[in-house]
């Protein structure tokens, strides 16, 4: 497949071709910052953005979905899910899209998730512009070579538009006005590529990421967890906004004839505190520090154990959406290297 | 994407189900006796769990109280303690259920306990699934060594399976001890926590088996009388219990350190959880 180039105003005729056709999500100014929303008028898309409030993932498992219906005491399958596309995601998104689909697809596959993430087609976007916690150049997440079907990338004032997918192509079929890329072009690609390591690390971690499974290894009773811990209001804002966290609650909601109704899982997180409750109240996290610690050991040794995947890509919604400053991880992990024995 | 699966069975699906049995046990427990309306056995080893499902309240992991060798239905006695295990008690029988499972770890009634000396510590409804196990063992009595079998409540009237206590009470070829934390004027059997019982048993601690089953705070004391007994950690199995909401591991509840209790448990052997610091 081959790298093709696009006008800016050649893209957004393209864009409003898709939108005519399918729900297209996309990243639009929400008052002073941006949001993935559904696409009305090619005009309201904004590639230009620095970071989306939430991340994609509400598209591919959102915040409350439908897995079963019940009627008379039986149950019935639901799978909901239409094709759609997802458009300008970053690269640090795309890599926590990836993580998603390993966790649903492996061992036991999950239905609901992998119809959704089968109907979507994800555009990709490099990043014009970091956000005020970006931190994806520390994780190797600034720039993305798979995970997507189409990838945008700003040059100059043409967008380079490298479809790698069967369903990439597709979309490019309703665009008008696609020219080979010339080698000036790619030659600058490459460049923003290689740019874009140094240019999204607004945070400087002090180690690869590979690294960081060991040391959280030697790190369970250092005195960071219960220092942040103290200051944390259990909210979950740290997990509402990540990309990578994909934990769910699951209940049943009733019809008022109370005989039918539907299972619905929705988003849970770990910094709440029943999230570990048993019946009969034994909490087995009950500490705010053992919460917080949780959450970093489950990114970066947990699920690194078990999938061999940092779960961070370092878009530093985090960092930004807590109300008292402690879920910056580059923070947490670089007072750690410090302590290091 | 290359991976896939968005045809194929829908995990989170229970099978349908009816309750034949319901009946109080003890002022908080059940005894509920289930059969699949398609007939199949449950097909479960002794240990593992199935998520329970009343349609319009919930969902909830239950443990199996039965032996494998029981066809054609399976037992639990659940506790009520929450939304979900209140409204089982209230269902009459023929109540139609959903069942997912039986999923997780077992005890390892074969490999690991077969020719060898086998020693059962439960406390409170620790006993329902361990059970299972027991029915196992005694089933193919020949097939073990010494059988020993602990078992502490906190009243007499928190006792459960009263029949097969006294059955075991009398067989010859088990090893049966009781106790209870607190008696009342009728008790006339020991009383003291589960560990006041440890030092009673005579075990040949290199031959022996032990599995370990009750509320979160017996453990500690049980292992460190089962170190001084010098049993091998490698050859003490636990079964412990974590908030699920899938048992399929990716709902996240259930995790102890990095380990999902319904994938890598509820069933561990102790040596394998001795450093997790969330386990114990």
């Amino acid at each position: 497949m081959s790298v093709r180039k696009l006008s800016a105003s050649a893209l957004k005729d393209w864009v409003a071709a898709l939108v005519a056709r399918q729900p297209v999500y996309a990243p639009q100014a929400k008052q002073d910052r941006f949001d993935y929303d559904l696409l009305k008028r090619a005009e309201d898309l904004r590639l230009d953005y620095d970071v989306t409030i939430l991340p994609p993932k509400r598209f591919l498992q959102p915040p409350r979905e439908t897995i079963l219906q019940f009627r008379k005491g039986s149950f019935e399958p639901v799978v909901e899910a239409e094709p759609f596309v997802l458009f300008g995601v970053h690269p640090y998104d795309v890599v926590a899209i990836g993580q998603m689909d390993r966790v649903f697809s492996s061992d036991n596959p999950d239905v609901h998730y992998m119809a959704r993430r089968q109907k979507a087609t994800i555009v990709a976007s490099d990043v014009q512009r970091p956000s005020p916690d970006v931190f994806a150049g520390c994780m190797g997440t600034a720039t993305v070579s798979e995970g997507f079907d189409v990838l945008l990338t700003l040059v100059n004032d043409d967008y380079i538009v490298d479809a790698r997918t069967e369903k990439g192509e597709a979309l490019l079929k309703l665009a008008r006005g696609l020219q080979e890329a010339d080698a000036v072009s790619l030659g600058r690609r490459e460049q923003i590529w290689k740019d874009a390591t140094r240019f999204l690390r607004r945070h400087d971690l002090r180690c690869r990421p590979q690294e960081l499974p060991d040391l959280l290894d030697g790190a369970w009773e250092h005195p960071v967890w219960k220092k942040r811990a103290e200051r944390c209001y259990s909210c979950g804002s740290c997990v509402l906004v990540c990309p990578t966290c994909f934990c769910f609650d699951v209940r049943d909601e009733v019809e008022y004839d109370l005989e039918s109704g539907r299972r619905v899982r929705v988003w849970d997180s770990c910094q709440l505190p029943d999230f570990a409750v048993v019946a009969g109240n034994h909490n087995f996290r009950k500490q705010r520090h053992e919460r917080y610690r949780h959450r970093y050991y489950r990114k970066a040794k947990y699920l690194w154990d078990r999938y061999h995947f940092i779960a961070c890509v370092g878009c530093g919604r985090c960092a930004s959406a807590c109300t008292t400053k402690i879920a910056n991880p580059v923070e947490v992990f670089n007072t750690l290297l410090e302590d290091r024995p | 994407m290359s991976c896939c699966g968005a045809s194929g069975r829908d995990i989170y699906l229970p099978e349908q189900a009816t309750i034949v049995r319901n009946r109080p046990v003890t002022a908080l427990e059940n005894f509920i006796e289930v059969r699949f309306d398609s007939g199949r056995d449950l097909g479960h080893m002794p240990g593992q769990f199935v998520m329970l499902s009343i349609p319009g309240i919930g969902e909830a992991p239950i443990s199996v109280s039965s032996s494998p060798d029981r066809k054609g239905s399976f037992e639990m006695v659940v506790r009520r303690v929450g939304r979900l295990t209140s409204a089982l008690h209230r269902l009459p029988e023929g109540s139609r259920i959903g069942v997912r499972g039986p999923y997780g770890t077992h005890f390892p009634v074969e490999d690991g306990m077969k020719g060898r000396d086998v020693l059962f510590i439960t406390g409170g409804i620790g006993l329902v699934p361990v059970r299972s196990a027991i029915h196992y063992v005694l089933n193919r009595r020949r097939e073990y060594g010494q059988v020993t079998i602990l078992y502490g409540t906190k009243s007499p009237a928190e006792r459960l399976f009263l029949d097969e206590l006294r059955e075991w009470s009398q067989r010859k070829d088990i090893t049966y001890m009781e106790t209870v934390d607190r008696g009342d004027e009728s008790w006339k059997g020991n009383v003291g926590v589960i560990t006041t019982l440890m030092p009673k048993v005579s075990i040949r601690p290199d031959r022996t088996t032990v599995i370990v089953c009750g509320p979160p705070v017996m453990y500690k004391f049980v292992i460190v009388k089962l170190y001084e007994m010098n049993v091998p950690q490698e050859n003490i199995y636990v079964s412990l219990e974590r908030r699920m909401k899938c048992g399929v591991g990716k709902c996240g509840h259930c995790q102890i350190n990095g380990l999902y209790t319904c994938l890598d448990g509820p069933v561990f052997r102790f040596a394998d959880v001795a450093e997790v610091q969330e386990a114990i």
